[in-house]
């Protein structure tokens, strides 16, 4: 098959970007996406241009690297999966395929589709982890967890990174994101301790990073490839507003 | 003379003692120390946080964006220890006893009992940070079984163990991080180790978005920067995993060991086309089961539903009719690429064999199926667009983990005085073949629990040394590094680096791969320098130096894997038996299964760098067991 590609590029931040179009010859159906980019990159070498820069790594779905925005969604046209899981028989023959980063105030863009998450980082740091160092810890079966904390503690847990939550978003709310730790830790017993400075910490962090506010509208449950649900982000709300009193 | 610092004593007291023997660095001194980490995986994340918990000062270093991306996330199935919660006789010892034997009998024993001992405190550990494992409805933690043992010894969350494990290492260092104990330098690559005296002493590194070359001083050096199974370009590993932190060591001096020892996981999705960029897994657990055959006409391109059942052969079964589907991951990987190489093979390249589930779906219904594995069979139709609830899925056996690594003793340390190595990226624990669980636990307990007490005995002798970037050894290896990058930038040749280095994936997975003998290895020693020769003449990297240029990160890895892959080769030829995932066709039994050559090949090769172009001298550290016999594995 045949496609087109109507891509971002940008030099680098702080250079203007522009979209280029760049028709791509025998595709696969089984190739996957970034395959399909990859034999466009190897063209592009060869005649001495620029390849497409764009993040990636595990290429299974896990590691929450890669992010492209297509054909006006996160991680393109399917649901539940990740960028690097998609494949070109997802697309028809002859189609234009309009390629750009994550964008978001507090995600910029670094080169081409590749996009600066460290503020997701900084969101971490300000409280997402139990306060314990190594070593001196209990027996692991002293504690019993109810099997439905675990398990509901563990879909929050799923969380890759990846940001596809805030780039859908259209106020580029960090909520889901910060949600699933804060959901995660207040389901288990180990969480308890910190459980209010924690939610009030990750919350203040997370505004002054620059993202923006949730108003509901589910759109990052939808695009979220580990299918993360928005509950998180109630429980996210009634954490923070206990913590206030 | 290699010296394994192994402690004297008997084996179940060595590490207790050597905790006791080892000098301490006073808690006031800590903070005088600093301490570079590279890779922040499971290994060097565990590290680089226990690490900055004692008071040290931590500088660590990644070329991923965050911690977070690191591969050990893409563990799947679980991790080992002997906590015996299921009350099924498990014990330190079994562990200890099953690794070793897991290895082929190619692991230092103390090591591997330290490993045993020390996976409860993981486990423990892990937990407290609220690693959300699997659990039973009386709220305690839930056991699987897996390859190579008789006990259910595996924790694990869900088919996303590696990624839970390592998401609670990257909360204990991001908690350092705010404590203003560990400087994270994200997307930053290590290019050469700085030696001052014969010690390590600092790092060079590649700011990934500016190019900028930078110095880093410190006391000592940690590199957990994890295996490179990327050398065959088609692996389950990462897009971007290396080897080059680990080989620019190697060539200041750090030894190289057991290169050869690769491991070949036997349930992946076969290549689907020449574009094919990486390897997807498909757990293990699928075997326990999914029925393993091949047609028995060769060349039969039939639907395998037509093939009816007296024309299929389920050659596993047949084979080793106790084990059956579950024999160990050498054993099924190897047996498949025969099957293939006979000519049953299916698919349309004929690399592949079907696992199939119509049985189990009959027996267990779809339900059962569904809840047991619907994860995996839906990532398989992902990728392949096929259904495996209506045909059997094509699996076809792919580099997965290398056992071998740079050498370390028992405390870690490497034979450059002050550097360090954990996790993967060591030859440690594992032996000619690793046991499925392991990895993270290997990885966990060098970070958390022994290089935190080991390092300290090296350091005590460093109080108040003052190391400086301006030492000329830092200025002299800026040079070389940026000499070598502006050579790659201007050799401006035809081929792309993707495209050499899947010629050299191709020669290493067709003679060092599954099955190895003399004239594959002999071949692959005499193409691989030339196709380095053909990389430094011919490749072409557009770009320049100081930006952010992935064509250039890849040309400087493969660089790196053309060297190391001439080694892998030359290991190989060397090791005249057949042991674990080493395959020697020269060296099986009558039907067909591994023979060991204990006489002659008990012991870890190890090979030191001897300048370019020169061949590579090799030192043998001999295997002494105590503890176990050595005995044949059999799972016939």
């Amino acid at each position: 098959m045949r496609v087109t590609l109507k891509i971002w590029r940008q030099k680098e931040a702080d250079s203007p970007g522009f979209f280029e179009r760049h028709p791509v010859e025998k595709v696969s159906e089984d190739m996957s996406f970034f395959e399909m980019l990859d034999m466009l990159n190897d063209q592009l070498v060869l005649a001495g241009k620029t390849p497409i820069a764009f993040d990636h790594d595990c290429r299974e779905g896990i590691c929450g690297t890669c992010g492209l925005f297509i054909n006006g969604r996160a991680h393109g046209p399917l649901t539940g999966i990740t960028t690097c899981q998609l494949h070109m028989r997802s697309f028809k023959d002859g189609e234009t395929i309009v390629v750009e980063p994550w964008r978001a105030k507090a995600f910029p863009v670094i080169k081409d589709l590749i996009v600066d998450r460290i503020s997701f980082d900084r969101i971490m740091e300000a409280g997402g982890y139990v306060s314990i160092n190594t070593g001196g810890t209990p027996d692991a079966n002293e504690i019993p967890i109810p099997k439905a904390n675990a398990d509901e503690a563990m879909d929050a847990a799923a969380c890759i990174g990846c940001g596809a939550c805030v780039a859908t978003c259209k106020n580029s709310s960090a909520m889901l994101f910060v949600s699933a730790k804060v959901s995660q830790l207040a389901l288990l017993p180990q969480g308890q301790p910190e459980r209010e400075i924690r939610v009030s910490n990750m919350v203040t962090q997370m505004d002054k990073e620059g993202f923006g506010s949730c108003t509901n509208t589910g759109a990052c449950e939808v695009e979220c490839p580990k299918e993360i649900s928005i509950i998180h982000i109630a429980r996210l709300n009634r954490e923070f507003i206990k913590s206030s009193f | 003379m290699l010296n394994s610092n192994v402690p004297s004593g008997p084996l179940t007291e060595k590490w207790t003692k050597h905790k006791f023997d080892l000098k301490l660095v006073n808690p006031a001194n800590k903070r005088k120390y600093n301490i570079i980490v590279v890779g922040t995986g499971l290994a060097g994340a565990s590290a680089a946080a226990s690490l900055a918990e004692l008071g040290y000062n931590v500088q660590a270093f990644s070329y991923h964006e965050s911690p977070r991306r690191a591969h050990s996330i893409a563990a799947q199935g679980g991790i080992n220890a002997a906590k015996n919660y299921p009350n099924d006789g498990d014990s330190i010892f079994r562990l200890f006893y099953d690794t070793i034997k897991g290895g082929d009998y190619r692991s230092r024993e103390a090591n591997v009992y330290r490993l045993a001992e020390i996976s409860n405190n993981i486990i423990d550990q892990c937990v407290a940070q609220g690693v959300p494992f699997a659990r039973e409805y009386g709220g305690l933690l839930d056991n699987r079984s897996f390859g190579g043992a008789q006990v259910s010894r595996t924790f694990y969350a869900r088919g996303q163990t590696g990624q839970q494990l390592l998401l609670g290492c990257y909360s204990a260092l991001v908690r350092q991080m705010h404590a203003g104990k560990v400087k994270f330098h994200p997307r930053h690559e290590m290019q050469d180790l700085v030696m001052i005296n014969g010690e390590a002493k600092g790092i060079i590194t590649r700011n990934l978005i500016t190019g900028e070359i930078q110095s880093h001083a410190a006391h000592a050096v940690v590199l957990a920067t994890g295996g490179y199974g990327n050398a065959y370009f088609l692996s389950t590993n990462a897009m971007a995993s290396n080897a080059t932190a680990a080989w620019r060591a190697h060539k200041k001096g750090a030894y190289f060991a057991n290169p050869s020892f690769v491991q070949i996981h036997p349930t992946c999705i076969p290549v689907a086309s020449e574009h094919q960029s990486k390897l997807t897994l498909m757990s293990e657990s699928l075997r326990n089961d999914g029925r393993v055959w091949v047609p028995k006409k060769k060349g039969d391109k039939r639907n395998p539903a037509e093939i009816s059942e007296d024309e299929r052969d389920y050659y596993l079964e047949r084979l080793y009719p106790s084990f059956g589907n579950l024999v160990p991951r050498d054993v099924a990987s190897r047996r498949a690429k025969e099957m293939c190489d006979l000519g049953n093979g299916v698919g349309e390249t004929g690399l592949a064999v079907y696992l199939d589930f119509e049985d189990a779906i009959q027996r267990m219904g779809r339900d059962a199926v569904t809840e047991k594995y619907g994860n995996l069979f839906d990532m398989y139709k992902q990728i392949t667009g096929e259904n495996p609830y209506k045909t059997p899925m094509r699996i076809y056996p792919a580099i997965h983990y290398t056992m071998g690594g740079l050498w370390v003793d028992y405390n870690l340390m490497s034979t450059i005085p002050g550097l360090y190595i954990l996790g993967e990226a060591n030859f440690s624990d594992h032996g000619a073949n690793r046991l499925g669980a392991s990895a993270l636990m290997q990885g966990l307990a060098d970070g958390y629990f022994i290089l935190p007490y080991t390092i300290g005995d090296y350091l005590t002798g460093k109080l108040g040394e003052s190391i400086s970037t301006d030492h000329e050894a830092f200025k002299d290896a800026e040079t070389s590094v940026k000499n070598k990058i502006s050579t790659l930038l201007s050799v401006n040749g035809e081929r792309t680096v993707d495209n050499i280095h899947k010629e050299l994936g191709l020669i290493l997975w067709e003679n060092v791969g599954m099955a190895r003998n003399r004239a594959g290895l002999e071949k692959a020693i005499n193409e691989i320098p030339k196709l380095k020769n053909e990389f430094w003449q011919n490749v072409k990297v557009t770009g320049t130096a100081d930006e952010l240029n992935p064509e250039l990160e890849k040309a400087g890895r493969v660089a790196d894997f053309l060297e190391l892959g001439e080694l892998m080769a030359r290991d190989a030829l060397n090791r005249e038996e057949s042991c674990g995932g080493h395959f020697r066709e020269e060296h099986q039994t009558e039907e067909n299964e591994a023979k060991r050559n204990d006489e002659e090949f008990t012991y870890v090769s190890t090979w030191q760098y001897k300048g370019k172009d020169k061949p590579s001298e090799l030192h043998k550290e001999n295997l002494i067991f105590e503890n176990v016999e050595l005995t044949t594995r059999s799972y016939k």
